[in-house]
């Protein structure tokens, strides 16, 4: 690959997956970590809890997602120190885009998606982009294979337009088990066509019981 | 020893080698609220009075958490405490994040303690008119400092400091040999022994006093407030003097209710 001189970047890969439902959120990501047509590792987790009711999904290089994972988790314990309670996830959303912006100038290469319980316990799910862009949103997906699942999530759980219906909680009614079929589909399809994604998927579901973990696997060419 | 003409400057020495802005420093530790601090082989409690100025305010903050495996009580200038809180729980982040794992106590304290060192010989700076006991837990097991205003840091089995602290020292320094062996409750229920005698007759409650602990498997965090009137209720059954008894875990096995007012109900 040609690339400049001084690029310091590198993209590692991989897809996220955040849906939010009533009283959950499902976050997931596949395991792979690759370069160029090499594969790196194929058990490498590209999800971070930060607090009981948050949780971060990463994807692309992975210096700089170990990197941005580690500060947000010292920051958040200086949080806990000062504030006597973990972060909230609207709270960790916002600290989240402005640690971000403070790099506009030398960014960090992730595309993270945040999620977890707002402060009613709803499911939420925010979307970054690498600078610190974000939204609060029913469902998202960022990555190498992003733009393969976003359009199946968009058919599945879009509401529809706000001209047609009142615009209402962009959280979708499936119920918890039918999110994380849905998860698993959408791996499927995008392990198939796109080379970066593949190997396990991960699967966090946070609830009020607390945060869970699944495995499944995935295809692993 | 006080008012001569060597103590305006904590930069100037006296002509029998004393740094009197240092000694004073120490004397404001003197007039803090008491804080104890016990440790065994696998645990260590801080205890600490809450003096609240008037019956109006809240107490001050003298129990801090610095990391999972840290915590500090002090006696002093609360707010130079907070500070130096403040300092340990940076360090402690900083060092988890560059080499992911935790900071040795041992570290931690000559860094504080270097860090006191400073305010000692700066003429622009007055020492830290705070004390703190240092307890942690690291490779080596469990550790319980004293960290002057000077800048000297000493290890101890036990220590107290602060107003009325000879007492409860009296009362450590008769108990002390055995808290090597001691189970976590047995070191609660001493610590809350010395607390008492540093009341001076004043009534122990749970209210007055906060206690913490840290050990093996269990991080650095504050005791209730129900756990630790339970074993005060279980304290002023025995005999003052009488070795305190093992307390069983359950609420259960606690004897019958004392007739102090304001203590908390039990199950009989």
């Amino acid at each position: 690959m040609a690339l400049r001189g001084d690029w310091v970047y590198e993209n590692n890969g991989g897809t996220c997956v955040a849906i939010a439902g009533a009283d959950y959120t499902v976050v997931a990501a596949d395991t792979r970590l690759s370069v160029g047509y090499s594969i790196y590792t194929r058990e490498f987790s590209k999800i971070c809890t930060l607090a009981d009711k948050c949780v971060l999904a990463s994807s692309g290089f992975q210096g700089d997602m170990k990197a941005l994972q580690k500060n947000l988790c010292a920051r958040h314990l200086i949080y806990q120190h000062q504030q006597n309670k973990k972060m909230s996830c609207p709270a960790m959303a916002q600290h989240l885009s402005n640690t971000l912006y403070y790099k506009r100038f030398f960014p960090y290469y992730t595309f993270n998606i945040l999620g977890g319980l707002d402060n009613e316990g709803k499911g939420c799910v925010y979307t970054y982009d690498a600078v610190g862009s974000y939204e609060r949103v029913g469902y998202s997906c960022q990555g190498t294979g992003g733009t393969l699942i976003m359009p199946v999530l968009d058919n599945q759980l879009k509401s529809p337009s706000p001209l047609l219906l009142a615009a209402r909680d962009a959280v979708t009614p499936l119920s918890e088990s039918e999110a994380v079929d849905l998860v698993k589909d959408v791996f499927a399809s995008a392990t198939e066509r796109d080379i970066y994604t593949g190997d396990k998927l991960e699967i966090i579901i946070v609830n009020a019981a607390g945060i869970r973990r699944e495995f499944i696997d995935l295809r692993k060419d | 020893m006080f008012r001569n003409q060597y103590d305006t400057d904590v930069t100037t020495w006296s002509p029998a080698g004393r740094l009197f802005q240092v000694e004073y420093a120490m004397e404001a530790v003197k007039q803090g609220s008491a804080a104890i601090g016990l440790r065994s082989a696998t645990h260590i409690v801080l205890a600490t009075v809450n003096k609240a100025t008037s019956e109006l305010s809240s107490h001050q903050k003298k129990i801090f958490k610095v990391d999972d495996h840290i915590g500090v009580a002090i006696a002093g200038l609360t707010a130079d405490g907070r500070v130096l809180s403040r300092y340990l729980r940076n360090e402690c982040i900083n060092h988890s994040f560059v080499y992911e794992s935790p900071l040795p106590i041992s570290r931690l304290v000559i860094q504080l303690a270097d860090k006191a060192q400073v305010c000692t010989q700066r003429s622009w700076k007055r020492p830290y008119g705070v004390g703190l006991l240092v307890a942690g837990l690291d490779e080596t097991g469990a550790h319980l400092y004293y960290n002057c205003p000077s800048g000297s840091y000493f290890e101890f089995q036990s220590i107290a400091i602060g107003s009325r602290s000879q007492a409860a020292k009296t009362y450590l320094e008769r108990r002390f040999e055995g808290f090597e062996k001691y189970s976590r409750e047995e070191l609660i229920k001493d610590g809350l022994f010395a607390i008492k005698e540093t009341l001076q007759g004043e009534k122990l409650t749970s209210a007055i006093c906060t206690v913490a602990i840290v050990g093996v498997g269990e991080p650095f965090h504050v005791i209730d407030q129900q756990t630790i009137e339970r074993v005060i209720e279980s304290l002023d059954i025995g005999d003052e003097d009488a070795p305190p008894p093992a307390v069983a875990e359950s609420a259960a096995d606690e004897p019958t209710a004392s007739q102090e007012p304001g203590t908390a109900p039990m199950d009989i």
